[in-house]
């Protein structure tokens, strides 16, 4: 028999929230409607405050949102001014850090970083572009690995698995030097439906569907209609 | 003391351009060069990227015409993907003609209107603050207007195919990625009033009349503005007929004698060789039967329908009769009759679009075929400006390995210099002052093949003309700049 859940209360930006002990301050702003912008976190996997984009502030002290268990009392800062300057300034600097290149990515209006570049109105990054000399892993039969927009979120290494639970993807190195491999044997492996997961799963284009780009019209990919968190927004609506 | 003029850059001409005429110590036109400054990427930097991926990132080569690159990429990527040019669904074929007819639609509008109707209208000789669009708007609404409709029609349709008016998505290699939903159609056929595709015939139409009726009362200028001898290249249908989304390759000398005839285009490399010169970036095409000093030859909308039979819709036919006959049936190698034959296209291009809105295949599903993979693809469309070829090599990892463009200005090189020449020649050779009507006259001769040099070289931007003057050992004697 499951252990009852205990309620508790804490406020995000001053508004009364409920949730339960053993939530992530993430997972609890989301059952109420409260977005906090995420990249490396993906639903059902251990978190990896790995981007730090979800960064919120309790009692003057910055945490990560995603790994952050919420208790009693919490009173969480969000949508505060400097705190989403904080959270762009990150997702600028995960655009100068790689190669992306929007107008061509087949990944465009699926990305979370684009998407998320738009809900903070990113125009031009206030830091200089690193143009890292990265490469393109296309020997592979099913995947596709475009080095140029990794941004090391490691959603792969810990999300993609075969049946009998192997790793398909691992990380090499640390830093900016992190580097993410790829088994093409047990890519090749996967079923078709895993393989589109896959590439469902890498938040920006760079774990790729071979010869499937472009297939979804303009107008029907998932941040063509609305900017990225209006789902959990509107939910409590 | 020999002098050499330079014009730079050619306003109301999309891209970088400079013109340099030299003098000898009579005044006399000893040399004039159309050179393009800037250098060509794109064929290295698709290197790498997945086949897939070009017919979305090569359409960046352009922002007046992406979808013809759009096409020919995706033309040649079917082709990789195994899928022949007959073997597409009628869905994606018709989709992409739909797509492609209304991006002709829109250039051809652009380019008429927009950007050398001033000169027609105002005279090479006016002042440049009025001899441009906005000169128009200002003397003559009810044109402006319909020029910016005219556009803004050819633009929805491209919306409705490519999903956005410029850079859009829509053909992937083997197919397109969406059909056309009744409400689309619907909203194509029948307005917003004026946006209907009737009153766009119409107005396509009257756009022809129009022209006709400068030129009764131009004829001197419109006959002899740049006029020489070339000969003429396009894609035909098997028949015969017009046709800008696929074809043959077939040529015609000055008299209209055919130099190829039903050439597959995926031979294109036998017929069609490269010349480079050492003082432009731009290649100069040639047929090599002929060989490099006469081999040369115009594309675009004058030479389309030098080569081809018949076109394809009643109204464009009809005037193409007309067109034909004024020069007994002969190719016709009149610079200035490029923007006749260029809204004879306008209107046939809207009479196709209204032919593929009634054409239910439109609404149908199968959007993409698959086929047995190969290395290597060729894609030829007729861009408004003329013949655009794309060719690729992709490796065993899906990589393009290989990329050679030509696109319609290059082809059109010769001929630009070639009108170039034969404006100094005939209007600067032995005077001894540039008069501003004399560089207008200049970009004129240019402006009527190709508003876009960006296409061939890959600038972006506009920029002021800037005249100097240079003497024999480039010293700058004068600078005139507006
Ligand atoms: S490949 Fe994609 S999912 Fe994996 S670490 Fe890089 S960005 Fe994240």
């Amino acid at each position: 028999m499951s252990k009852p859940k205990t309620p508790i209360h804490f406020t995000v930006d001053g508004k009364k929230c409920q949730a339960f002990l053993g939530q992530t301050i993430l997972q609890a702003a989301k059952d109420n409607g409260v977005y906090i912008p995420a990249l490396c976190r993906w639903e059902g996997f251990e978190p990896a405050g790995a981007c730090r984009v979800c960064t919120v502030r309790v009692a003057g002290r910055t945490m990560a949102a995603c790994t952050q268990p919420v208790t009693e009392g919490m009173a969480v800062e969000n949508n505060v001014p400097d705190l989403q300057d904080m959270r762009k300034s990150l997702i600028e600097m995960l655009f100068v850090e790689g190669n992306h290149m929007c107008p061509t990515c087949e990944k465009s209006g699926n990305c979370e970083l684009q998407a998320l570049a738009y809900r903070f109105q990113m125009l031009v990054p206030r830091f200089p572009f690193q143009f890292p000399a990265r490469k393109v892993e296309a020997a592979g039969k099913k995947i596709l690995l475009e080095h140029n927009r990794c941004i090391k979120c490691l959603r792969c290494v810990r999300g993609v698995r075969t049946r009998d639970n192997k790793a398909v993807f691992g990380a090499l190195r640390r830093s900016r030097d992190k580097e993410i491999t790829v088994d093409q044997a047990l890519a090749a492996a996967l079923p078709e439906k895993q393989a589109r997961q896959a590439m469902d799963r890498c938040p920006v284009g760079s774990i790729l569907r071979k010869e499937v780009g472009f297939v979804v019209p303009i107008g029907k990919r998932k941040y063509d209609k609305e900017p990225i968190g209006s789902d959990v927004e509107k939910a409590k609506d | 003391m020999a002098r050499k003029i330079v014009i730079e850059p050619v306003t109301r001409v999309e891209g970088h351009g400079k013109v340099t005429i030299r003098l000898d110590d009579k005044n006399n036109v000893s040399q004039s060069r159309l050179h393009i400054v800037e250098f060509r990427g794109f064929e290295r930097f698709v290197q790498g990227r997945p086949y897939w991926e070009a017919p979305v990132l090569v359409q960046r080569l352009c922002g007046i015409c992406p979808v013809s690159h759009h096409l020919a990429a995706a033309k040649a990527m079917d082709v990789i993907a195994g899928v022949d040019a007959d073997g597409l669904s009628p869905t994606a074929e018709k989709m992409r003609r739909l797509m492609h007819y209304g991006q002709m639609f829109q250039s051809h509008a652009l380019h008429f209107f927009h950007l050398a109707a001033p000169d027609l209208l105002f005279g090479a000789d006016a002042d440049p603050a009025i001899r441009n669009v906005i000169g128009i708007i200002l003397t003559n609404k009810e044109l402006a207007t319909r020029a910016v409709l005219l556009r803004k029609y050819g633009q929805e349709v491209i919306l409705a195919t490519a999903g956005k008016k410029i850079h859009g998505t829509g053909a992937i290699p083997g197919g397109i990625n969406k059909n056309l939903t009744a409400e689309e159609r619907d909203a194509l056929l029948r307005g917003p009033a004026p946006l209907d595709i009737d009153t766009m015939i119409a107005w396509a139409e009257e756009a022809v009349e129009f022209l006709k009726d400068y030129h009764s009362k131009n004829r001197e200028l419109m006959d002899s503005f740049a006029a020489f001898p070339s000969n003429h290249l396009s894609l035909v249908r098997k028949d015969g007929a017009l046709d800008f989304y696929h074809g043959a390759m077939r040529a015609v000398d000055a008299d209209g004698k055919r130099i190829l005839d039903d050439v597959d285009y995926r031979d294109y490399l036998k017929y069609i060789g490269e010349e480079v010169r050492t003082w432009s970036y731009m290649k100069f095409p040639y047929l090599k039967s002929l060989g490099k000093a006469e081999g040369w030859y115009r594309v675009g909308p004058l030479a389309r329908l030098n080569v081809c039979d018949f076109i394809p819709t009643p109204r464009a036919q009809k005037q193409f009769e007309t067109f034909r006959a004024y020069t007994h049936g002969k190719p016709n190698n009149m610079s200035l009759h490029m923007h006749w034959a260029r809204l004879i296209e306008l209107l046939h291009s809207g009479e196709v679009i209204k032919e593929l809105l009634l054409d239910p295949d439109l609404q149908k599903t199968e959007l993409v075929r698959k086929g047995k993979k190969r290395g290597e693809g060729v894609g030829l469309v007729e861009a408004p400006r003329g013949t655009l070829f794309h060719h690729y090599q992709v490796d065993k990892n899906d990589q393009i390995s290989m990329a050679n463009l030509i696109v319609s200005t290059t082809n059109n090189n010769e001929p630009m210099n070639r009108a170039v020449r034969w404006v100094a020649m005939n209007v600067i050779s032995g005077k001894r002052e540039i008069t501003e009507g004399m560089l207008n006259r200049v970009e004129i001769a240019i402006r009527a093949y190709d508003p876009c040099l960006s296409c061939a070289t890959h600038a972006v931007g506009r920029m002021p003309l800037v005249v100097e003057l240079f003497d024999a050992d480039g010293n700058l004697l004068d600078r005139k700049s507006r």
